[in-house]
């Protein structure tokens, strides 16, 4: 069976052939300036093939976090047609609700047992930042975008935002400014060695976990029933309705399914930055947002896809284009911008016609 | 069975509905003609709950349902067959058939009603793991109306069956709507091809700007001056 695309809403826009050709060549300087910056200065600096693979490998697993909260940006969006840019705080409150879990089992003494008991614990972490995230994700449906359905579009956009703002500072005043510490359980701490290469324990557990969530919902969305449902809402709700289909459930239940993919990716952040605090789902959150356009929004595919390839751009570009790490997040933002100005269907949209109500 | 009494449904500030009373008994067929904009569609969303009216009653079997949402009307036994046919073109026709049947839980039953659509439209059969929007205007009609039958209804509402098809395509359809309402499914059908609808219709009502105009046996209506004048050119 063909990967279904979830939602057709990604328009690539027509131009003017002037227009076109120019932004043509605009694009094809562009990717000749790239291309000698990293021949010139990326290649020149030697590093060997076991860097550019460490690098990779830490692109993966980002890029699985990413992916993880990229869904959710274009699940909502395949739906309701709106961009949830409360979904990184949303992400973030589940990074919250995973230290907490995690304090209570290291009090517990968990964490320090034998292997089974430490993977169970991490289990039930992961599920407790999904817990809290979707707590969180169920509330702002119902609070700050239902009330709005019907509104003009750029209205629960705004109420977004909002929502963003309000989940950070209301962290930011409940828990302060000081970071809260990830602690790996000893069982985690280090790596191996492939070929020369060091792989760290918690990046092959976060990519592996990654890709289990999301071959998890795709399960969901291809092969059952509420997931049938869900991409008919997608569609046209008004003929959804026709079938029975309870729309603002369907609603409710995509929240769910983002949220809870964002909550584990929280905790899996968490562990990657050893931190969290109150900001720390907004950056990744405008990452996971670039990700999905980069895929083509509205595509559960082109979401996993575009986040995989943003991850990895971000961790191999600043050394193949010379510029220091701490410069890294300007990368990704330039992707956005490229994206929406080359491709703004992103890379596994569709051309289609306006005809969508 | 069903009943409107008095309705009337605004687009805003747009009086599209004006008063419109009509009764569909048990077990027959009855038409709703009317040219372009006269509010037929506006009726049959109006009853599966889509548009609510401002003023007025729907029964559906004695009970009120017209401030009920949609998705709860379908399951009380109303299925429509939408205006342009509405197939969800990224999904598979047995997809679409299946969310026909979303309301229930049968799953031996639900089987068997697809085999029922299947041999009422043998086309459909060919295509069902095709994805809805590669489907020829005459297949997503007889996708619309069988997955409109997948929720086994006790009401079928048609909107415009015949819009766009090959007038062999129509008789064929046509033919299957009769077959389906000779096995037990009442039917509102409304139609801007007056001819056809109401050779298969058992009564009729005649719509014009949001009122109902004439009503009767389809014979009578088919045979008034009014009728053959301004809908079936003289």
């Amino acid at each position: 069976m063909a990967v279904t695309t979830y939602s057709s809403t990604s328009v690539r826009f027509r131009q003017k052939t002037t227009t076109r050709w120019l932004v043509r060549g605009l694009g094809v300087l562009i990717l000749a300036l790239v291309a000698w910056r990293v021949v010139t200065v990326g290649l020149a600096e030697g590093y060997p093939a076991t860097f550019w693979m460490s690098q990779l490998i830490n692109g993966l697993v980002l890029g699985g976090v990413y992916a993880l909260v990229a869904l959710g940006y274009t699940l909502v969006y395949g739906i309701l047609l709106m961009i949830n840019f409360a979904h990184g705080d949303v992400m973030m409150i589940g990074g919250f609700t995973g230290f907490f879990a995690l304090q209570f089992f290291m009090a517990l003494g968990w964490l320090q047992g034998p292997a089974a008991l430490v993977a169970l614990a991490l289990i039930l972490i992961v599920a407790a930042g999904m817990f809290g995230s979707v707590l969180t994700g169920v509330t702002l449906e119902r609070v700050a975008y239902r009330p709005l359905r019907g509104a003009p579009r750029l209205v629960p956009l705004i109420s977004a935002i909002g929502a963003s703002l309000f989940l950070q500072y209301s962290v930011l005043l409940i828990f302060g400014v000081s970071p809260r510490v990830y602690q790996k359980p000893a069982l985690i701490e280090g790596g191996f060695r492939a070929g020369g290469v060091f792989v760290p324990y918690t990046g092959l557990i976060i990519f592996v976990t990654s890709l289990f969530l999301m071959l998890m919902l795709y399960l969901i969305v291809q092969r059952t029933k509420l997931g049938r449902a869900m991409r008919a809402v997608a569609e046209d709700k008004g003929t959804a309705a026709l079938m029975g289909i309870d729309v603002d459930r369907v609603i409710v239940f995509t929240f769910i399914l983002g949220s809870a993919l964002a909550g584990a990716a929280g905790v899996m952040l968490g562990f990657h930055n050893t931190v969290v605090k109150f900001n720390s789902g907004f950056i990744p959150g405008l990452k996971a947002f670039t990700a999905a356009v980069l895929g083509g929004i509205g595509n559960i595919p082109g979401a996993m896809v575009g986040a995989l390839l943003l991850g990895v751009i971000e961790a191999i570009g600043p050394s193949a284009l010379g510029i220091p790490t701490e410069y890294k997040d300007i990368i990704a933002f330039t992707v956005l911008v490229l994206i929406l100005i080359f491709r703004p269907s992103g890379l596994l949209g569709e051309v289609v016609s306006e005809k969508r109500a | 069975m069903l009943v409107l009494d008095q309705i009337h449904t605004y687009y805003d500030r747009i009086h599209a509905l004006k008063g419109v009373s009509l009764t569909v008994d048990k077990g027959e067929i009855v038409t709703l003609i009317g040219s372009n904009g006269a509010g037929k569609t506006t009726t049959l969303r109006t009853i599966s709950g889509l548009l609510h009216p401002r003023m007025g009653s729907i029964y559906f079997e004695g009970q009120p349902i017209d401030h009920l949402p949609a998705h709860e009307i379908t399951r009380l036994g109303i299925s429509q067959s939408p205006e342009g046919r509405k197939i969800f073109a990224r999904l598979t026709v047995r997809e679409n058939l299946e969310l026909g049947a979303f309301t229930r839980t049968d799953r031996a039953a639900i089987r068997e009603d697809m085999e029922r659509v299947m041999e009422l439209f043998p086309r459909l059969r060919e295509r069902l793991n095709q994805r809805g929007g590669t489907l020829s205007g005459g297949e997503q009609q007889m996708l619309a109306i069988g997955r409109a039958l997948m929720s086994r209804p006790r009401l079928l509402l048609l909107d415009e069956p015949s819009m766009g098809l090959a007038p062999l395509l129509v008789d064929q359809i046509f033919r299957i709507i009769r077959n389906i309402n000779e096995q037990g499914t009442t039917i509102l059908l409304v139609e801007q091809n007056a001819h056809v609808a109401l050779s298969i219709a058992h009564r009729a009502y005649v719509m014009e700007t949001g009122v109902i105009v004439l009503e009767g046996p389809a014979a009578q209506v088919l045979a008034s001056p009014q009728v053959r004048e301004a809908y079936l050119g003289g």
